[in-house]
């Protein structure tokens, strides 16, 4: 499966458009519990532990975009957008989205 | 009654300080750490155009995508929540913003360079508050999240054949 966020994949043809397809999760934002984070407060500096926890977040959200696109028998998603939404009660919906396309050799 | 004043002031000047003697130093090893790193990074070239320049002699594209959380230290927090007192400029978050979105970018670049691309295309930015500094607590972080397409020209895939 291509994943591109370019609206086309250069040197291919997109014979096919077949959909919107989408991935999400939504995880908790505070880490009121994380000690690192407390200690991280104090001296500044990258939040290691919070990095990886929203890598791995929009892995899953773009491994679950394509299995959608898989289910369309799509072999391309083009133009793949992401968006963050904080939700009140303290977490975030990560959201990426992106149309599946059938691509062919130019 | 003085010693009730001291025991709650002591510990917040002792993390201020702390805040601020390694914060301090923190930030400027940072600052080196990137101006350093994007020097070396010259040869990969980012743009934020969308339509990719002679598409036919295009080898691969995939999507690559960088990120960075960053923290600020508890003096510039402790800055920044008296500063939100009488407005202004917030070089706080303008520090954080601009070390965050670096990082996400060059984190960006590295995965570039590890599918063989030398150029990254349609660049954008997300950007989203962890720790906004409301509350009781004034803890400020940010993350910044760099995504585009590394492209590959068949060029340079025949040559690393």
């Amino acid at each position: 499966m291509i994943v591109v966020n370019t609206e086309t994949i250069p040197g291919q043809q997109i014979t096919e458009v077949k959909g919107l397809v989408q991935g999400n999760t939504i995880r908790a934002k505070h880490l009121g519990r994380d000690i690192t984070a407390g200690l991280k407060n104090l001296v500044g500096g990258e939040l290691k532990g919070y990095t990886e926890l929203l890598t791995e977040s929009r892995r899953q959200a773009i491994e679950r975009m394509i299995a959608q696109a898989q289910e369309l028998s799509a072999n391309a998603i083009v133009n793949v957008r992401f968006t963050t939404s904080a939700i009140t009660s303290g977490a975030a919906e990560l959201y990426a989205y992106g149309t599946a396309v059938v691509v062919d050799e130019a | 009654m003085t010693m009730q004043v001291l025991l709650n002031v002591v510990p917040v000047v002792v993390l201020i300080i702390i805040g601020f003697t390694v914060g301090s130093y923190r930030e400027r090893r940072h600052y080196r750490q990137l101006a350093e790193r994007e020097a070396k990074n010259q040869d990969v070239g980012v743009v934020n155009l969308r339509e990719v320049i002679s598409p036919e002699t295009v080898g691969g594209a995939t999507l690559v995508m960088g990120q960075a959380v960053i923290a600020s230290d508890y003096f510039k927090s402790f800055i920044a929540s008296l500063k939100k007192l009488v407005g202004g400029e917030l070089q706080t978050y303008e520090r954080l913003m601009e070390r965050a979105r670096r990082e996400a970018l060059l984190r960006a670049i590295d995965r570039a360079r590890e599918v063989g691309a030398t150029e990254l295309w349609n660049i954008r930015y997300e950007t989203s508050n962890i720790m906004s500094g409301r509350g009781n607590q004034f803890a400020i972080s940010v993350e910044v999240f760099a995504y585009g397409t590394a492209i590959t020209r068949k060029s340079e895939t025949h040559a690393a054949a």
